[in-house]
């Protein structure tokens, strides 16, 4: 549980994502928290600045077959294949608690068409409880929908474009790494009418064990996470703040204050925390420790005084483009 | 209420060459741990390797006072995270998170239970049998092995009024064979009416086996399933086991919250031995 002396102290933590305000920067980031309930036990869910919960399509999903995770070096490989219990259930079990415990709730949005991405969404509009909705188009482990609207940068405008239609809650695509400039994806969505970007989501990925020559996982492919990818993560949220006005979600592979600090002087003005919440479940009342004494030390009033903040002189990005 | 605890390493005991206990020091977890409950574990301070590794709760340690205040775990060395476990020294730290998981349930009287253990599958039985002992029912333990010297902690059994049976595959101590060999005797010699508690843990094709002849005789059996695991927290759905539901449609479910203590009906066990 947090300390509520935490609150007390001159440091100002909050995050504005669009007309959405977070008490604090730090999310628990979609399918690394199963529906925030499982967590009630454990972490005062109210003291987070929300809970990004597992991905929800129109209808149940089984999701892949075991093996379905698979260890890296500093990492892992997930291919759980989106398993959930959908939408309508998610409203009639969890949304309830998630309200009642305090929650700031968003909610991850899947669909294999847009019409679905349309229709989870204008369920979740009619219930009280969420305050925003992210539009998953970066899943790598699904054979329909999701990447497929990722990948494409009509396909990302076309999706976010219909859904900021159907709500009038902030809408938040989270973008997939796996494109050659995900900036252009930022971009994009902006034009869209997005309220903010995620990013990233994992990055397409193999193992294969050379005893029996099978791929490690049974989807054969996976999305690697974890603090292994967390210098290409900031390198692209890095590149997104360049390109784009709205607010940034950043994650990949934070485990501690000072990986989240990084992100957000690399431009994100929120964080998402995802694998450590599996090796490190209390992890929360740790980073708001961190990041407050950080913004102590360095005298630090606001943390959005901080976003976007890195120093960079004479960069020279002609590379990217020869 | 499941706390994270850097524990300190009390104790390292090694029992074989591959097998040790580790004594931690967590009085929160211990007071609170029910039999077939686990910890997520993995030593402090290193990403590699990255995810906890799940335990069984091997034994729950008292003081003089006889208050709660260590667990043990039975580990077995195979991979990275069990020769990290293996190799830790005493005053060094381990991470522990718990307790989690559905615990067994444990019968009373006129019931009896036999507990059924393949190899490191003895873990959850220390606590069970002193939870079944304690409420003065009469318990036997099954037990095989490879090899006699992997026949861990009978004395521990014994000494506490839990009646042996065990089977080795190379004939050096108890049945010659499979643990089923003994069992399937004990079954045998019991008539359907008499109540009978079966728990097994072990590997996957000894836990079907046992699951096969308690089905024979009429009697389900409760499995402590040891799946991969990432979280332990049912955040991940890393975990799953394929289950029929009352409608008998199969699902997966997270072991980490529904069990990993499973009816043995329940399991979809062609799916699960792949």
């Amino acid at each position: 549980m947090l300390n509520a002396q935490c609150y007390d102290s001159l440091v100002d933590l909050s995050a504005q994502i669009g007309p959405l305000t977070l008490k604090n920067p730090l999310i628990a980031a979609s399918g690394c928290f199963g529906y925030g309930v499982e967590y009630k036990e454990a972490v005062d869910l109210a003291s987070l600045g929300a809970v990004c919960v597992k991905g929800l399509f129109l209808h149940e999903r089984e999701g892949h077959r075991p093996p379905r995770i698979v260890e890296t070096p500093a990492g892992m490989l997930n291919a759980i294949g989106l398993q959930g219990i959908g939408v309508h259930r998610f409203v009639r079990e969890h949304l309830p608690a998630l309200r009642d415990l305090g929650a700031t709730t968003i909610v991850n949005v899947c669909g294999s068409t847009l019409d679905e991405y349309v229709e989870v969404t204008k369920v979740l509009s009619d219930h009280e409880g969420v305050a925003a909705v992210e539009l998953n188009i970066s899943c790598p482990n699904i054979k329909a929908g999701g990447i497929q609207f990722g990948c494409s940068l009509t396909g990302a405008h076309d999706v976010v474009a219909l859904v900021k239609r159907a709500t009038a809650l902030p809408v938040i695509p989270k973008l997939t790494p796996n494109v050659t400039d995900v900036a252009s994806f930022a971009r994009v969505a902006q034009e869209a009418g997005a309220d903010a970007v995620s990013l990233v989501n994992t990055f397409l990925a193999m193992a294969i064990d050379v005893e029996t020559r099978r791929p490690k996982l049974s989807n054969v492919l996976g999305g690697l996470s974890g603090p292994a990818i967390r210098p290409i993560a900031v390198r692209m949220v890095w590149e997104c703040r360049q390109a784009v006005t709205i607010p940034i979600l950043g994650m990949g592979g934070i485990a501690s204050g000072t990986d989240a600090l990084e992100f957000i002087i690399a431009g994100a003005n929120a964080v998402q925390v995802g694998t450590a919440n599996f090796f490190d479940p209390l992890i929360w009342n740790k980073l708001v420790a961190d990041i407050e004494d950080y913004l102590r030390r360095h005298r630090i009033e606001r943390l959005s005084d901080l976003v976007g903040g890195v120093e960079v002189s004479a960069f020279e990005p002609a590379w990217i483009d020869s | 209420m499941i706390v994270d605890i850097d524990a300190e390493v009390m104790a390292n005991t090694k029992l074989s060459a591959d097998y040790n206990v580790l004594v931690l020091a967590a009085p929160d977890i211990a007071r609170q741990a029910r039999p077939g409950q686990f910890v997520m574990v993995k030593p402090s301070g290193s990403f590699t390797p990255l995810l906890r590794r799940p335990f069984s709760i091997f034994e729950v340690l008292r003081d003089p006072s006889g208050t709660p205040g260590a667990i043990s775990l039975l580990n077995k060395r195979i991979g990275v995270g069990t020769t990290l476990l293996w190799d830790v020294e005493p005053a060094g730290r381990v991470l522990c998170l718990g307790p989690l998981g559905r615990p067994f349930e444990p019968v009373d009287p006129p019931a009896e239970a036999f507990m059924v253990a393949g190899g490191v599958g003895l873990a959850p039985f220390a606590t069970l049998g002193d939870a079944l002992i304690a409420r003065g029912t009469r318990t036997t333990l099954f037990y095989g092995a490879r090899r006699g010297p992997e026949l861990l902690y009978t004395e521990w059994f014994a000494t506490r009024g839990v009646t042996l049976a065990l089977a080795t595959e190379d004939g050096s101590r108890g049945d010659h064979g499979l643990v089923t060999q003994p069992l399937q005797r004990a079954l045998a010699a019991r008539v359907s009416s008499d109540p009978v508690a079966l728990y097994a843990c072990g590997p996957t094709p000894m836990m079907h086996a046992v699951w096969k002849l308690a089905a024979g005789f009429g009697r389900d059996v409760q499995v402590s399933l040891e799946p991969v695991m990432g979280c332990g927290m049912g955040g991940c759905y890393s975990c799953v086991i394929p289950i029929r539901n009352d409608g008998g449609q199969r699902h997966f479910v997270r072991s980490c919250l529904a069990g990993p203590v499973f009816n043995a009906s329940r399991v979809v066990w062609e799916d699960l031995m792949g």
